[in-house]
């Protein structure tokens, strides 16, 4: 179930600019999945299984997203602009500064969201 | 010259760098500034004596009018020598008053911030430049009043005088505007040329009051005069200073400065001359009964400002003549008696008069002074004093029409008490038998004797030699008042007349009295019990009023229960939302805009209607869990309906976690219980329903109003052309609006961070009981 | 329909209301989500609401050609949902918290008796 479920979440992550979808809804879908893996084999071993706890990817999304606002600064350009690669990706699209502010808000609500759950019923038992 | 005034900020600042090395001997350095200033100052004499005046222009904020203007004339010289040359001598005399102290470094640094504001006071010609300065003062007496900080009356004082002063600075504040707003300008000098435009302005009398206010907090006048005794708390050199000489002269200063914009008239004449006719009269008699040093001069300062107060309002030429020279006699002889008790206090110990006696004989030169001034504010013949008070009664005498008799009798009567009030400081503490206690008594450092004897040898010398100052600074000063050249040189000698007579009464009465009568704790005591009727009295029962409603009003209101506040809230919407909704015209829907409704539609509606009355009535937490996400998940239904599947995505989600934190959190947690009795439910329901009958009402308002879609346009007109994204909403979140989306997930991380924190902190030691 | 929305917040908001004056904290709470539900459906609503037309652009357009929802609600509503998740959590575990702390679930025992003799 959870590597569906992530994979499910990125998909939603990366067509968000085409379709309905985008970075907080991924970023709840993945959470959802490891909370779902966490019911059936109890939190510890989720734990484990992501290997750091879910608090280290709130800096690391807000980076990624603080990055991509003012990364179009280095090129010369206003803080914001959207810079693009002129060719297109198979099945994501063409890839651009936004999708890396996206990918970084997915990696923020999946930290909030886990960190939040996780201590709950680590407290809770 | 803008230097000249920004000399004492400068140093100041000096002080806290430096400040330490001033400590020890060389604390006298510190006296080098108003040195130096009274000799700058002194250097325009010739020049004003001559009619010049010179200006200095210096743009600050121009658009708002306010700019360094400043105006050296007749009655700013006068000022400023009595600021510096006073200042020298108290910053001489507190080397070694203070000698030791360990916040020396401090009490210079305000004194140094005083007389910079003082001077701009003064100085000023631009009228918001002169309340800046103005309440610089206030703030500077405040600190120095409060000099002995480790005293709580010191700190009560200090507040009081703070509350006093600036009170009036506020209201001062509201009249200089006004003034300045009606005539066009900020400048005096202009102001004088459209003065007859502004005392025929309907505000006139506005203007007045507020001035006056202003002016008489400051100057301590009836009925805010109680500050100044409480200010006595102040070290004595700071009293002779500011609360004596300077500070407190301000107020006279401000309105001697504004005689020719505003003055002449009767709202301007009588107002002033009853206030300082009352003051006058109240500070000498309250003198007489005071048995410590500093409370006497203190009071006979109150009646003295008085007296400059009231000749002004005459404001005929004689008075302000006398006005002028009356600032200059009182500032020698006060500042002189206060060091005086200066050195008595700070040798005997005590500044009780009735204590006190015989100390000619071992602090001599101190009792010269002493005599000296005495006899100045006296006015015995030959004295500074004398001739002031000569000028009093010719002034009052002069008055045309209204009623000389009276107002004479008043300045006659006042002066008797001064004059009693100035013996008992100045003589009764050196004359008679030296008590054994103060035998070991030894003259202290000549920079403690030396200041009141030079300022009470002036007095004399004034007195004898008129024409030393009278060309020079007085009439200059009287002149800059009235615009006008006065043509009566000083004179010891009148002849004889009416007022030599009166002088000679008011002599033989006041020395009549100081033999009969010996100040005592019965005096004091006696007077005391009319305290509760004094304005300071009437006015700390109001604070004290004030106070308890304040604290009933937020015990009603601030009761510490959420849902009372919450209701009070709600209900003030209720009424002023409802008010607005159906002042605005009748409400009604348009049938044909509305969109068809569908089965579906009403299947969800209905739902939701049942989990919202599940919801608020179960009585079990799960149930009202469950049905507050089917609530959740009908919002999400509807999200689906109408075109919104991001939300729906989004809103589906974030209910399948929030279930899991209630789970989470709640299930552990006994049932609820039934707190409120019934009459508390009804009343709940009616104002819920009230508020949620609103809201749906303004919902319908709103939906007759037409859409303004130009901005849904934009984004959806250049989402692709732009950002090359083609679902809108997301590309309004990441691209468009983006920093508002940065910032919000900078708003969960914190939430994130509060109940990690929350939960993981280890119970403190008062949360383990 | 919208006659039949509106109503429907309007009860929202009563309940929601009649909810945040109850002296139970975890009844509070269910207020504060009845009230945010009933704010989002409000905004949602005032947007105007389409149907069946997600503002999505056609994958062969590069413009809208047809009406569409009016976007900027929905983009207003995604980020309230997503931040009262975040006060949700944190209000939960404030209560948990308080309750663990005073063993009570009403809001009156909160108030300590030092805090009246001010």
């Amino acid at each position: 179930m959870l590597p569906i479920l992530l994979l499910f979440s990125l998909f939603i992550l990366l067509r968000g600019h085409y379709y309905p979808g985008g970075g907080f809804v991924g970023g709840l879908i993945a959470a959802i999945a490891f909370v779902l893996h966490s019911f059936t084999n109890g939190t510890d071993d989720t734990l484990k299984l992501l290997r750091v706890h879910p608090s280290a990817f709130i800096p690391v999304g807000l980076g990624i997203a603080a990055l991509s606002m003012f990364a179009p600064m280095l090129v010369g350009q206003p803080v914001m602009t959207g810079l693009w690669f002129n060719e297109p990706f198979p099945v994501i699209g063409l890839i651009g500064s936004a999708l890396f502010f996206d990918i970084g808000v997915y990696i923020v609500v999946v930290g909030v969201v886990l960190t939040i759950l996780f201590t709950i019923s680590q407290y809770s038992e | 010259m803008l230097f000249a005034i920004l000399a004492g900020f400068i140093v100041s600042l000096l002080y806290i760098p430096f400040g330490r090395f001033l400590k020890g001997r060389l604390a006298v350095l510190a006296s080098l500034l108003p040195i130096g200033l009274f000799t700058y100052f002194a250097a325009f004499i010739p020049d004003i004596q001559d009619g010049a005046s010179i200006a200095f222009h210096q743009p600050w904020v121009p658009s708002l009018g306010i700019n360094f203007d400043f105006q050296l004339d007749g009655l700013s010289l006068l000022f400023s020598l009595l600021i510096t040359g006073i200042g020298s001598l108290v910053f001489l005399y507190a080397a070694a008053y203070l000698k030791g102290h360990p916040y020396l470094d401090r009490f210079y640094a305000y004194l140094s911030l005083f007389m910079a504001a003082m001077l701009g006071v003064v100085l000023a010609d631009n009228v918001l430049l002169l309340f800046i300065f103005w309440e610089l003062t206030s703030i500077s007496s405040f600190f120095l009043i409060g000099f002995n900080n480790d005293n709580a009356d010191s700190r009560k004082s200090a507040l009081v005088a703070l509350g006093v002063t600036g009170g009036g600075g506020f209201l001062l504040m509201a009249g200089l505007i006004l003034m300045g707003h009606l005539s066009g300008s900020y400048s005096i000098q202009e102001m004088i040329a459209t003065n007859e435009y502004l005392k025929g302005h309907a505000l006139y009398g506005l203007i007045l009051l507020l001035v006056f206010v202003g002016a008489f907090t400051k100057s301590a006048q009836f009925p805010f005069h109680f500050w100044l005794p409480g200010a006595m708390k102040a070290p004595t050199p700071i009293s002779a200073y500011l609360h004596s000489a300077t500070m407190v002269k301000a107020g006279v200063y401000l309105l001697a400065r504004l005689y020719p914009v505003l003055g002449g008239t009767d709202y301007w004449t009588y107002p002033l001359i009853i206030i300082g006719g009352i003051t006058m009269l109240y500070g000498a008699f309250h003198s007489i009964f005071r048995t410590d040093l500093k409370g006497i001069l203190a009071y006979s300062t109150i009646s003295a400002l008085g007296i400059l107060v009231f000749l002004i309002g005459i404001g005929t030429p004689q008075s302000l003549l006398a006005a002028a020279v009356f600032i200059l006699v009182h500032a020698l002889y006060k500042a002189a008696l206060f060091l005086t008790t200066g050195v008595i206090d700070h040798e005997t110990g005590t500044r009780d008069v009735t204590q006190l006696s015989g100390l000619r004989k071992v602090l001599f030169p101190l009792a010269i002074a002493g005599l000296l001034a005495a006899l100045s504010s006296a006015g015995l013949p030959f004295t500074f004093g004398f001739i002031g008070k000569d000028l009093v009664y010719e002034a009052t005498l002069h008055t045309d029409g209204i009623l000389p008799l009276v107002l004479t009798g008043l300045a006659v009567v006042t002066n008797i008490f001064l004059l009693y009030a100035g013996l008992l400081a100045g003589l009764k503490p050196f004359a008679g038998r030296l008590p054994e206690r103060y035998s070991a008594i030894h003259l202290p450092h000549a920079l403690m004797w030396a200041p009141p004897l030079l300022l009470a040898i002036l007095g004399i010398a004034f007195g004898a030699f008129p024409a030393l100052a009278d060309a020079s600074l007085l009439n200059p000063a009287a002149t800059a008042m009235i615009n006008e050249a006065i043509d009566s040189p000083l004179k010891i000698w009148h002849g004889f007349n009416t007022v030599l007579l009166l002088s000679g009464i008011t002599l033989a009465l006041g020395v009549a009295l100081y033999l009969a009568r010996k100040p005592s704790a019965h005096g004091l005591a006696w007077i005391e019990r009319f305290n509760p009727l004094s304005p300071k009295h009437l006015i700390a029962s109001l604070t004290r009023a004030v106070h308890r409603f304040a604290i009933r009003y937020t015990r009603t209101l601030h009761n510490g229960f959420l849902r009372v506040y919450l209701l009070r809230i709600i209900i003030f919407a209720v009424l002023l939302l409802a008010f607005r909704l159906f002042s605005g015209g009748a409400i009604r829907l348009i049938p044909d805009q509305l969109s068809p409704v569908g089965i579906y539609e009403i299947a969800v509606v209905g739902i939701l209607v049942a989990a919202i009355y599940l919801a608020v009535t179960s009585t079990s937490r799960l149930t009202a869990v469950v049905a507050t996400s089917v609530i959740g998940y009908g919002m999400c239904l509807l999200f689906v309906f109408y075109s919104a599947p991001d939300l729906a995505m989004t809103q589906f989600t974030i209910d399948t976690l929030t279930v899991v934190l209630f789970v989470l959190v709640l299930f552990r947690l006994p049932s609820f219980l039934n707190l409120a009795n019934r009459g508390t439910r009804i009343r709940d329901w009616l104002v819920a329903s009230a508020f949620g009958a609103v809201i749906a009402l303004i919902g319908i308002q709103v939906l007759n109003q037409p859409i303004d879609d130009t901005i849904s346009k934009f984004y959806g007109d250049n989402a692709y052309v732009l950002a090359k994204g083609k679902n809108v909403v997301n590309v309004i979140l990441v691209d468009f609006r983006g920093f508002d989306t940065m910032f919000e997930i900078v708003v969960l991380s914190i939430a994130a961070i509060g109940v990690f924190s929350l939960l993981k902190l280890r119970l403190k030691a008062s949360e383990k009981e | 329909m919208e006659l039949l929305l509106v109503i429907l917040i309007g009860i929202l908001y009563a309940a929601g209301i009649f909810m945040l004056l109850r002296r139970s904290m975890v009844k509070l709470l269910i207020g504060l989500t009845l009230l945010g539900n009933g704010a989002n459906l409000l905004i949602f609503l005032l947007g105007g609401i389409t149907k069946g037309k997600p503002p999505v652009i056609d994958s062969a357009a590069k413009l809208f050609t047809d009406i569409y929802a009016d976007p900027i609600p929905q983009a207003l509503i995604l980020t309230a949902i997503v931040i009262s998740f975040g006060l949700q959590a944190f209000a939960i575990v404030l209560l948990k918290r308080v309750y663990v702390l005073i063993n009570s679930d009403d809001l009156d025992d909160l108030n300590t008796p030092e805090e009246e003799d001010i």
